[in-house]
């Protein structure tokens, strides 16, 4: 069914948590090199579908393709084949920067007399490397998510994705990251799914949009198709359209992710 | 088996840069030697059951291996909480593998301790029984803390927080250890004590560990051994089970 040019493919994806239909048969394509948002209200399935797409999440039922590998079957050719920055951090803080990406190389097994060097040059590209040896406790938001796509791309992947990666970040650094990731998809032909709430960023960055919301895919295409098939002008105002005005409240409504339903749960028991 | 090694190191690094937990985790033991060791040793010697210390020792370092086991959990409940298993879990790497890894380095740890305490008593007038026996006290320690790591490993992976975690040391460890026969001989206890501590697979490591290291002994080293290795298999499953069934 998907041309040579695909690179991540969505079937009928299902994924249920008891009686709740978390994602409710998604289908979509992702070309190779193409810079793809991922859209939609808090508890719509963005973060569900993701954890299935980077095999965190076992799908109920539904095909799931990433680089030709299928999702659920060549687990560890398709986990080779992608690099994620999560929407929460996700490194070891009691190590170092370099030690945060020596064992990351070691988890997707490069070789040791490349590591060096690669970590060397990622470090740099992200204006990390005069503090590669301080511990990652020392670092402020920003040095962290930095630290983090410098990790995500260190086993070459094809496909890079970014889970609302702009979040708590200051202009500067947002705009940083994003000039950076589009060089990523222009020179290296790399694959940016991302998520983001920040649709301005959508518009700028996004050559396709999905917009998601409880559970299935509303529309998709690009940000003009998207205006022309809603009569707006802006993308805000045609996801406002797609989505509705009304608040989600994600532990009162019905239908809704149950992920992030089991987060909030768990978050109000910290508090 | 490279990835394996990453991991243990990865945990001792964190042991060894953890200055504050390496003393602090130290103190208890110590507390309970000096307090128990010489306290209650006066009592002890005038009801004619001998030397308290001696008695004490293994019990202690039991403990200590327990305590440090079940804390190198929260390890996990960090790495869970604070995203790095995340990291770790979408890597090309098997869970079990995950596991194992930061398990072995967990045991590392509780080996570590459990060796310093018997120093420290040493060093407080404790003898070994034989000096010949003690290389096997040394396997037994390794045997329990392997199998006391894997127990905390399974329990870090069902609690979702720190609360959690903190209910689990009140309600399970700290019966474990004072119902183990580490503090008291089991000879003269009320029977229903002695149903609980016989019920208590902390119970038989402590008495391997006094048989090898004090000369007494229970239930005998071959019942003691026969009950650790189902121990260790039963809490292997565990861990396995339960680290396999995370969801992020």
């Amino acid at each position: 069914m998907a041309d040579e040019k695909t690179i991540i493919s969505a079937h009928d994806l299902v994924k249920r948590f008891g009686d709740v239909k978390a994602v409710n048969g998604i289908s979509f394509e992702v070309k190779k090199g193409e810079i793809f948002a991922f859209l939609g209200p808090n508890g719509a399935g963005k973060s569900t579908t993701i954890k299935m797409l980077t095999t965190m999440l076992r799908p109920t039922s539904g095909e799931l393709r990433l680089a030709g590998h299928d999702v659920t079957r060549e687990r560890d050719s398709a986990r080779k084949a992608f690099g994620i920055v999560f929407q929460d951090p996700s490194l070891d803080e009691e190590l170092t920067a370099y030690e945060n990406m020596d064992l990351h190389a070691s988890l997707y097994s490069i070789p040791k007399s490349k590591r060096p060097a690669r970590i060397q040059t990622l470090l740099e590209l992200v204006e990390l490397w005069n503090r590669h040896d301080s511990y990652v406790k020392t670092f402020s938001g920003g040095m962290r998510r930095r630290l983090e796509i410098a990790r995500g791309l260190l086993h070459e992947p094809k496909i890079l994705f970014l889970d609302e990666p702009t979040l708590g970040l200051d202009t500067q650094t947002r705009n940083l990251m994003w000039d950076y990731v589009q060089k990523l998809s222009h020179e290296k032909g790399m694959t940016i799914f991302f998520t983001t709430h920040y649709l301005e960023e959508a518009e700028a960055v996004a050559e396709r949009i999905a917009i998601i919301d409880q559970g299935t895919i509303v529309a998709s295409g690009t940000t003009t198709q998207l205006c022309k098939q809603t009569d707006t002008k802006t993308l805000e105002e045609a996801y406002l359209k797609l989505t509705g005005r009304t608040l989600r409240d994600e532990s009162e409504s019905g239908n809704n992710d149950g992920m992030n339903f089991k987060m909030a749960l768990r978050n109000r028991r910290l508090r | 088996m490279d990835i394996l090694v990453v991991l243990w190191l990865r945990q001792m690094r964190r042991y060894v840069r953890s200055g504050s937990r390496l003393l602090g985790s130290l103190g208890q033991p110590i507390l309970l030697l000096l307090a128990l060791g010489y306290g209650i040793g006066a009592i002890y010697k005038r009801a004619g059951e001998g030397n308290y210390l001696q008695f004490l020792v293994p019990g202690i370092i039991t403990q200590t291996v327990l305590l440090s086991a079940i804390f190198w959990g929260i390890i996990i409940l960090q790495d869970k909480r604070f995203g790095f298993l995340a990291e770790m879990l979408v890597a090309p790497v098997s869970r079990l593998r995950i596991l194992l890894g930061s398990a072995i380095g967990g045991a590392t740890i509780s080996i570590i301790q459990g060796t310093m305490v018997f120093f420290i008593s040493f060093a407080l007038g404790f003898r070994p029984h034989h000096w010949a026996l003690v290389p096997a006290a040394f396997l037994v320690l390794v045997f329990m803390s392997i199998a006391l790591t894997c127990f905390g490993a399974g329990l870090a992976s069902m609690v979702e927080d720190f609360q959690g975690f903190q209910g689990i040391n009140n309600l399970l460890v700290m019966p474990l250890f004072f119902l183990s026969g580490a503090l008291y001989p089991l000879n003269n206890v009320p029977t229903f004590l002695r149903i609980i501590s016989t019920c208590n697979p902390v119970t038989y490591m402590v008495d391997a560990l006094r048989y090898l290291l004090a000369g007494q002994s229970h239930f005998g080293i071959t019942k003691d051994l026969i009950i650790m290795t189902i121990t260790f298999i039963v809490t292997l499953t565990f861990a396995v089970n339960r680290f396999n069934r995370i969801e992020i």
